[in-house]
């Protein structure tokens, strides 16, 4: 692509949003230490990584490939397969689990068919579970699709989740 | 620039420099501490925790590869604690994965077995994990075992310190951590292995070696990296 | 635009919000609307906008509608106070007109009932230094902070004190590293201060908060920023820093968006960057956002992360403070530990110095959760007893439940037991309870919690989080995690038991970094003051909780050994 700004590799395809990833890395400096800052650039704009852009960002950034990947896989934001339409997030933090996540995570796996981590077959749903999300103080906590549903009790979820 | 250190390594009066680690202190004076990540020639991790040593004064164990000497330092490389421990140790290394040594290339070459037979390790109590882990046999010289890999980074450092490719890494973290090629590549289709078999050459156990080998004839040469350190060294 | 993290992090909204309302003159009466994470997720940005435009509406002019910080008592919010009538509006929700009209009315000067802040014991026990501002002061605006006695520290530091003299002064105040450890403050600067460094030295706080449970350095962060900025750039001061980094995690978006918008307030009125206050001093900070790996609040981790890498640690020694950040002296302390040091030098080490007991000074913030009724975040003197703690500001069990343990130091502490609640809280008893001060995470758990099922939790979490670096660590987790599941679901023994604790010693003797070294914590505690529930669902497959799946009738595999601890323990002999 003609109008990339590194002269050591164009960006993999003429998508504009490359472009953001490539201001970030000229802001840094294209410094190696700015691996996880780009990877969370990247993430941003395209919500996942997949093997292209860890191949683009490491030659960027002078970041042999194994190490660009131990590092994306190291940290659990990172995701190298594309998000469902929607998200679902369980906080198993330690006031959710004592105050009833299991039964959530549980009546979710139900509804929706997928554990933890996956995504429904048709796209539409991804499962998560948080460390913690500091929300301690409404546990058990979920968040969908960024609305934080605090005190939640299974049937109330999965009705939430089927008007999805 | 380095200055003499004395210390107490096991009740003998000991002289090192200070830039020195209590691993090689000791080494030189005779007294010998296992080890199992540690190579000459590479640089240290303390990551399988085999040479903890106890140093007087200091309540945290030490890893003797890591630590460096000090004036006056009192340390104690074998006590009945730290034989227990690092025989606890080698049981967690063989439970992690599979290491039935009757049916491994590296068998009777194998560093993780030495450590065994010195520790007088008979029997393991404690649950085997062993995950089914692939094997990569792509390249056309060499194979990557991982259900033999004690993720000691021996192969990672040797590739990036000494041959400059950083072929390998590891991925993911804790139990699911394993040795990777690119990203994620086949040994074979990687496109920063140089072939140069250095890994191959410092690999512990059974996880990295050559093709047609059969049970128990893998044998590493691993004594010719400390003449390709010093040659890199005057090189540059 | 909204970011939210494949990690379910609350979005954060952008863009111009309304301005606050704020009067010409002196305000009658303000409403001072929280804006903290709690708060925000029951819809406190809408209730805001509501409130404003309901005061324009009935034209009170001399009332402010302000957004502040957390206003503490989480577990009641929407909150609202109004400060001028000691009185705090609970569960203010937008979507509840009537709520929304009572405080109007309450402003416009009629008699209306809130909760009163000056008779709760909620807020009487409390001693607030860290949380000064938190709840009133605007965490965007910058003269707020200001206003408020803001950045003098600093000014004092820089135009009246040499660097010695500021690390005298918190030398003498007694402060101890708030992250857990609690190693004296002042010592660690001293250390970084005389350290020699050609390339320049570094000073980063730690705001990589993961215990599950603990919320402070958070709620700090998003409702005070520039407190933690400014105790940074006193330490930058100290000890010959010139750049700084915040390390936050990536799960708190809303405290990076404050954070960075407090550093560029800070920028532009002079607080940070070249000559500050008039002097020759120069600060930069940067924030740098972790990626969702618990093991990073490790300082040698972290600073691999800031790095650009994988979050392993390093054997120490060399402490960062020789060589931390690309082999420079580094001081890394945590938000609340920076959050002290304006006050310690604006108003001296020996004012802090008088607040706590013999060994630990000042106090301490803590996220009170779990089975307590008021949920929410708090500040004690050093001292205070955990039953004071629990039963007047947490204002005892919820729900009328029986107390069984609390839970503090994440997964690197312990359970503590009802025996024990007339302990003062302060590093030296906490440790001597088997626990640790940890960051401040305070999780109450009543007799619905089985306490094996808690350590297993841990575990869980330990295995997880476990870089896979070292071997006792990697290992040792996933054996005692199996290990503490079959004790749960009625597979264990209790040579299983013996096997436990063996492994649970070595793994805390020989790790690598504090999170293996400390994994072994919860059930180390977990045994010493509740051993008899172990032994109930191994022996008698009871889990008098009600939590575990024990199967029901006598143990498969039951010896004759172990039907005679069966009885040993029913008959309520030894534990």
């Amino acid at each position: 692509m003609a109008t990339s700004t590194f002269v050591g590799r164009s960006a993999p395809s003429d998508d504009k949003r490359w472009r953001q990833v490539d201001v970030r890395m000229r802001r840094l400096g294209y410094r190696p230490d700015g691996l996880i800052e780009v990877l969370h650039t990247t993430q941003e704009v395209f919500g996942y990584l997949d093997d292209d852009a860890l191949s683009y960002v490491g030659e960027s950034l002078g970041v042999p490939p194994s190490k660009v990947y131990g590092v994306a896989t190291f940290y659990s934001h990172f995701t190298l397969k594309p998000q469902g339409l929607h998200t679902c997030v369980v906080c198993t933090g330690t006031a959710c689990y004592i105050n009833g996540a299991s039964a959530l995570l549980a009546a979710i796996s139900k509804e929706l068919g997928v554990q933890p981590g996956a995504t429904t077959p048709d796209g539409r749903v991804s499962v998560l579970k948080a460390r913690c999300l500091g929300a301690c103080s409404m546990a058990p906590a979920v968040v969908i699709d960024g609305e934080v549903h605090g005190h939640a009790v299974p049937a109330r979820l999965v009705d939430v989740l089927e008007k999805l | 620039m380095s200055e003499v250190r004395t210390l107490v390594i096991d009740g003998k009066d000991v002289a090192a420099t200070s830039d020195q680690t209590v691993l090689s202190a000791a080494e030189e004076n005779g007294i010998h501490i296992p080890t199992l990540c540690h190579l000459e020639g590479l640089s240290d991790v303390g990551a399988c925790r085999l040479c903890v040593v106890e140093v007087e004064g200091s309540p945290k164990l030490l890893a003797a590869c890591a630590t460096r000497v000090e004036e006056g330092m009192k340390v104690t490389t074998s006590s009945e604690r730290l034989v227990a421990y690092r025989r606890n140790i080698v049981e967690l290394f063989f439970v992690e994965r599979n290491h039935i040594c009757a049916v491994c290339v590296a068998n009777n070459h194998c560093q993780l077995q030495d450590q065994a037979r010195d520790l007088q390790l008979t029997h393991f109590e404690l649950p085997p994990l062993h995950p089914e882990l692939t094997v990569d046999a792509t390249h056309e010289r060499f194979v990557l075992d991982q259900n033999r890999c004690i993720l000691c980074t021996r192969c990672v450092r040797v590739c990036d310190e000494i041959e400059g490719a950083h072929t390998w890494d590891i991925q993911g973290r804790g139990a699911n951590a394993r040795l990777v090629c690119d990203l994620g590549t086949p040994w074979g289709s990687s496109t920063t292995c140089t072939s140069c078999g250095k890994c191959v050459q410092v690999c512990p156990t059974g996880a990295l070696f050559e093709k047609g080998r059969t049970v128990a004839e893998a044998k590493s040469r691993r004594p010719y990296l400390p003449y390709l350190v010093k040659a890199k060294r005057q090189g540059s | 635009m909204s970011t939210d993290g494949p990690d379910g992090s609350a979005p954060v909204r952008h863009g111009r919000q309304p301005e606050p309302l704020i009067p010409d003159g002196p305000a009658r009466a303000s409403a001072n609307v929280c804006q903290a994470a709690g708060c925000l997720s029951m819809g406190s940005d809408q209730l805001f906008e509501t409130l404003r435009a309901a005061v324009l509406a009935r034209g009170l002019h001399d009332v402010a509608v302000r957004r502040v910080g957390c206003l503490g008592l989480c577990a009641a919010g929407p909150l609202v106070e109004v400060p001028e009538q000691g009185r705090l509006f609970e569960r203010v929700h937008p979507g509840e007109p009537k709520r929304t009209e009572d405080l109007v009315s309450s402003l416009a000067g009629e008699t209306v009932a809130g909760r009163s802040v000056a008779a709760d014991p909620f807020f009487s026990h409390q001693v607030k230094v860290v949380l000064e501002r938190c709840g009133t002061v605007d965490p965007e605006r910058l003269e707020d902070y200001v206003a408020t006695g803001g950045y003098e520290g600093l000014s004092k530091a820089l135009t009246s004190m040499t660097p010695e003299e500021v690390i005298a002064e918190v030398v003498r105040s007694g402060l101890r590293g708030r992250g857990g450890a609690g190693y004296p403050t002042g010592l660690m600067w001293r250390t970084v201060a005389k350290a020699e460094a050609p390339e320049g030295k570094y000073v980063v706080c730690n705001a990589d908060e993961g215990d599950p449970g603990a919320f402070m350095d958070r709620s700090v962060l998003e409702s005070c920023p520039q407190q933690v900025l400014e105790g940074m750039a006193i330490a930058g001061y100290a000890v010959g820093a010139h750049r700084g980094y915040v390390y936050v995690r990536a799960e708190y978006p809303l405290a990076v968006k404050r954070l960075s918008s407090a550093i560029r307030q800070a920028e532009r009125d002079g607080h940070l960057g070249p000559e500050i206050a008039g002097t020759r001093f120069n600060f930069q900070v940067e924030v740098r956002i972790g990626a969702g790996a618990f093991v990073c609040g490790e300082e040698t981790a972290l600073i691999a992360s800031i790095q650009g890498g994988r979050g392993t640690p390093k054997p120490r020694p060399p402490y960062p403070a020789s060589s931390g950040l690309w082999g420079c002296p580094t001081l890394i302390n945590n938000v609340e530990t920076f959050a002290n040091i304006p006050s310690v030098i604006s108003r001296g080490g020996d004012w802090l110095n008088t607040i706590g007991t013999e060994r630990s000074k000042g106090t301490k913030v803590f996220a009170l959760t779990g089975a307590v009724t008021n949920t929410g975040l708090i500040e004690v003197p050093m001292g205070l007893t955990l039953r004071q703690i629990v039963f007047e500001i947490g204002g005892g069990l919820a729900e009328g439940r029986k107390f069984k343990a609390v839970q503090t130091g994440g997964p690197s502490g312990g359970c503590i037991p009802e025996s024990l609640l007339d302990m003062a809280v302060d590093y030296e008893t906490l440790a001597a309870a088997g626990s640790i001060m940890g960051s401040g995470g305070m999780i109450v758990m009543d007799d619905r919690t089985c306490m094996v099922d808690v350590a297993k939790f841990f575990m869980d979490f330990c295995r997880e989080e476990s870089c896979g670096k070292c071997l006792p660590c990697r290992v040792g987790t996933e054996e005692m995690y199996r290990l503490l599941d079959r004790v749960t679901t009625g597979m264990a023994t209790r040579s299983h038991l013996a096997q436990l604790e063996d492994l649970a010693a070595m793994v805390r003797a020989t790790s690598l970094c504090g999170l293996g070294q400390g994994a072994p914590n919860p059930v180390f505690s977990t045994l010493r003051y509740f051993r008899g529930e172990y032994l109930a669902h191994i022996d008698d497959h009871v889990c008098q909780a009600g939590v575990c799946p024990v199967p029901a009738g006598p143990p498969a595999g039951a010896t004759e050994a172990a039907l005679a601890g069966t009885a040993t323990v029913s008959s309520g002999g030894r534990p």
